[in-house]
């Protein structure tokens, strides 16, 4: 079973939910978060909008998804096509971290694993 | 006469917005409370015994205890301020002012300042600050209004008196820990929203302050509008010039520059002269915060440089463009100088006596200024109100 952790823009976040679905996962949450890669933030003004700003980090969202070790490179897949942005891509777009479950337990039945998914 | 005052009693809370949404989101319920309260406080005081020290007739520098209580104050009668309208109403017109002076100071100290200190000061500042002033520019035997200074709305006893008030407050106590890197407003919306209320309320403030619902009531109402809307245009222009976007947050602060300027002229100058002044304004409180930026005074939202610098702007402003042959466009420089005189008498005494006043309090036992560093740190709204301003349903 892999995990698959994917930080995407925020407004592309409706279409990567839709690929994902699309592409069979079980189910998937997601979080809105606040952060910095390669883009380094936003200018945002503390003096009034007179004077003085910060960069502060950039609102993103993180969908993460549980599958089947054969399902994964659909579903990566399914993610770069949703979440690019223009022909080339964009710095901003994102990134996908990819890594391996050792137990996955269904709350209301305790089945285990792939069953569980 | 009691709508006017309706609509100044309703800048106190329209100023608690504005503060709110440019402070942090753990200091929000702290500073609307600062603004809120000065309704209850300074109202109690101005019945018990405000007004009578500000208006009663005890001479040139204060009034005396003749109206304690309210005590002889008419809802009919206008033996003693013999305006178009009842003493009581003027009596609850100017109630609002005392309101929300104070509650100007509040900008310089806010996200530290301790509470419970804060009531006392309130207290404090309003009899021995507060009323002197009202009294030297507001009733009949008041030296500067004997002078012959035209403050029609407050422009000194107001605005001056509050931005400088709010410098020495900001000095004695302290600047905020952890805003090295600037304090982003929390909430803009809030901002502006607040400053629309206080547009709205000033209305009450400029053209209620001719007392009557007259020709000269229009007039105020025209030029307290057009110089908001000129400094607000000046605010986003400059603005823009300077960092490439327009901000709402200082299209707020222009119009409330703008309105603080207007409201010493706002009897005396026409629509003209409210562009001039409005303009003035815009582009002197501008500077000013950039200016504040720069050598890092902490007078947290910019009490000083829009209602001080805003205040002394608009006084000398008044000398210039007063109409009637009273200003120095038809070569009379007396009101310009008087007014003069009015300015700087209110910069020192205020200056002084909030010195006075905020020494003492520090070193009474169970007092002082500041709020303890966990409590700023942890934010003053749960700190020392037990509340925080946004609670969310999940995680807790």
């Amino acid at each position: 079973m892999i995990k698959i952790e994917a930080v995407v823009r925020p407004e592309r976040i409706n279409l990567v939910v839709e690929a994902l679905i699309e592409a069979g996962v079980g189910g998937y949450h997601v979080l809105n978060v606040s952060g910095k890669g390669a883009q380094q933030g936003v200018e945002v003004f503390t003096g009034r909008g007179a004077t003085t700003t910060v960069r502060a980090a950039l609102p993103k969202s993180i969908i993460t998804t549980v599958v089947k070790a054969d399902m994964k490179d659909a579903v990566i897949e399914a993610i770069l096509i949703a979440a690019r942005t223009g022909e080339e891509g964009q710095i901003g777009d994102g990134k996908i971290f990819v890594s391996q479950v050792a137990e996955v337990i269904r709350v209301r039945t305790g089945e285990k694993d792939e069953s569980a998914l | 006469m009691l709508m006017a005052s309706a609509l100044v009693l309703f800048m106190t809370p329209g100023l608690a917005f504005f503060y709110g949404g440019l402070v942090r989101g753990k200091n929000v319920v702290s500073t609307v409370m600062y603004s809120f309260v000065s309704m209850g406080v300074v109202s109690v005081v101005w019945v018990l015994w405000g007004y009578s020290l500000a208006f009663g007739e005890g001479g040139s520098f204060i009034g005396n205890f003749d109206y304690l209580g309210f005590k002889g104050v008419s809802s009919t009668g206008t033996d003693i301020h013999g305006a178009g309208t009842p003493d009581m109403a003027v009596a609850i017109f100017q109630m609002m002012f005392a309101i929300i002076t104070p509650a100007l100071i509040t900008g310089a100290i806010a996200e530290r300042f301790k509470f419970t200190t804060y009531l006392v000061f309130l207290v404090a500042w309003v009899t021995f600050v507060y009323v002197p002033i009202a009294h030297w520019v507001w009733a009949g035997d008041g030296w500067l209004f004997e002078l012959g200074a035209l403050d029609f709305a407050g422009g000194t006893v107001v605005h001056i008196n509050a931005g400088i008030a709010a410098v020495v407050a900001a000095w004695l106590v302290g600047k905020r820990r952890g805003v090295d890197r600037g304090v982003e407003p929390h909430n803009v919306p809030f901002v502006i929203l607040g400053a629309g209320i206080l547009w709205f309320g000033w209305f009450g403030f400029n053209a209620g302050s001719g007392l009557a619902s007259d020709g000269l009531a229009i007039s105020a109402f025209l030029v307290t509008n057009t110089a908001a809307a000129m400094a607000l245009v000046v605010w986003i222009v400059l603005g823009h010039i300077h960092t490439g976007k327009m901000s709402g947050v200082g299209a707020a602060t222009g119009a409330v520059a703008g309105l603080v300027a207007i409201t010493p002229a706002s009897g005396f100058v026409g629509p003209m002269g409210a562009i001039a002044i409005g303009f003035g304004a815009g582009v002197l409180t501008f500077y000013a915060v950039r200016i504040r930026h720069k050598i890092g005074f902490d007078d947290a939202l910019e009490v000083m440089a829009v209602h001080g610098i805003g205040g002394i702007w608009g006084a000398i402003a008044t000398g210039i463009f007063a109409v009637g042959g009273i200003g120095l466009v038809n070569g009379d420089a007396k009101v310009l100088g008087y007014n003069v005189v009015a300015v700087l008498a209110t910069i020192t005494y205020s200056f002084i006596v909030t010195f006075v006043i905020l020494k003492i309090l520090d070193v009474i036992p169970g007092l002082g200024l500041r709020a303890t560093r966990e409590a700023e740190d942890a934010g003053l709204d749960v700190s020392l109100h037990g509340e925080r301003a946004y609670v969310g349903d999940g995680a807790d």
